[in-house]
């Protein structure tokens, strides 16, 4: 059975780290400070690079906040995303901060 | 069988038509390719246009508040709501209801209240589970949920999986063994609510389908009341047996729509694309796969109608049923595969919808009953043989 819950290491919202990031459909997270999830996206069918793509437009708007990011490449990103969101909502009781509240969402308990 | 359409049947077939091509696409080309819901202003505007229309819930009885659409013009619709990028699986993005349901028109008086009548009101949703981690093609066999009685109440517990809308759901109908010693005639019916202590979603299975997930859901110690079982005790096979045949022919006529769709696409692209300073339509190899597709559509469509035919004269149609799923869904499989190699390159691309459809349709040669069980229940029929 698939873990559920996002693994990998945080690695700071930069440049330099985005640029190793390929152009893959997938999903992430940004955290700040680290280890505080703040957000959870998507690259999808119609992202532009992909995951790259969408961590440097998280970038271009981050102003001066220090964040870091994670990520996982799938083409199932929508039902991921989706997993994530509830995940993230049964562990802390609401969605990510910057995630948007109206939000469609179903629920999970997850063991 | 007429094979004519009424002019009430063409004046609903060209509504539905017009509605996908003027209201579906044009929403639909700036959501995400695999997306399976409508932002939520549109959703309501176009479930809104549909009741106007008096199409909504296409399928349920006048005597339950639908339009009572039989079931040739509801194929003829569903072929036709099925033509655009997620229409597959969620035709028209679900604005136009329908009874998914269906086992809920067995259902008590008071059940139809609380559960029946808000789904069609769109104010609750449902889910269906049938299978579980020990198989989905031999449910009566494999089902082992149980249900205890405890007074008024059944304290179920078990687990079910690829169940789709688990976790958006008001309620569910289930599926449990009350009698461990009687086959398939010891397994319940059960409506749960998904608000009760003892109700799990435990996680989302991921598959070739991204949009309209499947999830792993469990009953532990779940306390159902007694009214809340679905037609009699230790009969809930007999429940599920009847509707979901009847499913089957909508289930097929949607991947009739996918294919006339590709086909359209791969037409059009084979007039336009050229090779070596011709286009790929005078190539005999290309011809060929448009006339191959032609035929596979073609013996779908009438496969499905004969099965829905069948259903609105009153004749046995569970066979009819199971062919049309059998030969809508390997059909429709091979029309889009061709008409991806007829596209290219761009027909894997995520820019149209064809690899969509390709890695979908998979899927649909197992939902609803494998291809293989479904050759079983017309050898069944031809035979006179048991499964058993």
């Amino acid at each position: 059975m698939a873990e559920i819950r996002f693994r990998g290491e945080w690695q700071p919202l930069e440049a330099d780290t985005i640029a190793k990031v390929g152009g893959h459909m997938g999903v992430y997270q940004l955290s700040s400070p680290k280890d505080a999830v703040v957000f959870i996206g998507y690259a999808g069918g119609r992202s532009v690079f992909g995951l790259r793509g969408e961590l440097s437009n998280k970038l271009a708007d981050n102003g001066r906040r220090d964040m870091w990011f994670r990520y996982e490449v799938t083409t199932t990103y929508l039902s991921r995303y989706k997993e994530l969101l509830m995940v993230h909502v049964a562990d802390h009781g609401s969605l990510p901060a910057e995630n948007d509240a109206n939000e469609q969402l179903g629920r999970l308990s997850p063991t | 069988m007429d094979l004519g359409l009424t002019d009430e049947q063409r004046m609903i077939v060209d509504t539905v038509r017009g509605f996908v091509r003027e209201q579906i696409i044009p929403i639909e080309r700036d959501l995400d390719p695999d997306a399976d819901e409508l932002p939520p202003a549109d959703r309501a505007r176009l479930v809104q246009m549909v009741k106007d229309m008096g199409l909504y819930c296409p399928d349920v009885p006048e005597e339950l508040g639908g339009p009572g659409i039989d079931a040739v013009t509801f194929a003829l619709m569903s072929m036709e709501m099925s033509q655009h990028a997620a229409g597959l699986y969620v035709p028209c993005y679900g604005v136009f209801g329908g009874s998914g349901l269906a086992q809920l028109f067995e259902a008590t008086d008071d059940q139809k209240e609380r559960y029946l009548f808000p789904t069609l009101r769109g104010e609750k949703k449902g889910f269906f589970a049938l299978t579980e981690p020990a198989g989905g093609s031999d449910p009566a066999g494999a089902i082992e949920t149980t249900a205890e009685r405890d007074g008024d109440d059944w304290i179920l517990n078990g687990t079910k999986h690829f169940i789709s809308g688990a976790d958006r759901a008001q309620f569910g109908i289930t599926f449990a063994r009350t009698d461990k010693s009687k086959g398939r005639d010891g397994v319940t019916c059960f409506i749960v609510d998904t608000d009760a202590p003892g109700f799990h979603i435990r996680r989302v299975i991921h598959t070739l389908r991204s949009a309209k997930y499947a999830m792993e859901i469990q009953f532990e110690n779940m306390r159902v009341p007694a009214k809340n079982v679905l037609g009699e005790v230790n009969k809930g096979f007999a429940i599920a047996r009847d509707r979901t045949a009847r499913q089957r022919i909508p289930y097929a006529a949607v991947c009739v729509g996918v294919a006339r769709l590709a086909q359209d696409m791969a037409i059009e692209y084979a007039k336009a694309r050229s090779t070596f300073g011709k286009p790929l339509a005078s190539r005999q190899a290309i011809q060929w796969m448009i006339v191959d597709n032609e035929m596979d559509i073609e013996h779908a469509r009438l496969v499905t109608l004969n099965a829905a035919w069948k259903v609105d004269k009153g004749e046995p149609f569970v066979a009819a049923a199971s062919m049309a799923k059998v030969v809508a869904t390997e059909a429709a499989s091979r029309v889009v595969d061709r008409s991806m190699q007829i596209h290219g390159g761009m027909g894997v691309a995520k820019e149209l919808p064809l690899e969509r459809w390709y890695r979908e349709l998979r899927i649909r040669r197992i939902g609803e009953g494998p291809n293989e069980i479904q050759r079983m229940i017309i050898a069944r029929d031809l035979l006179g043989t048991s499964l058993r």
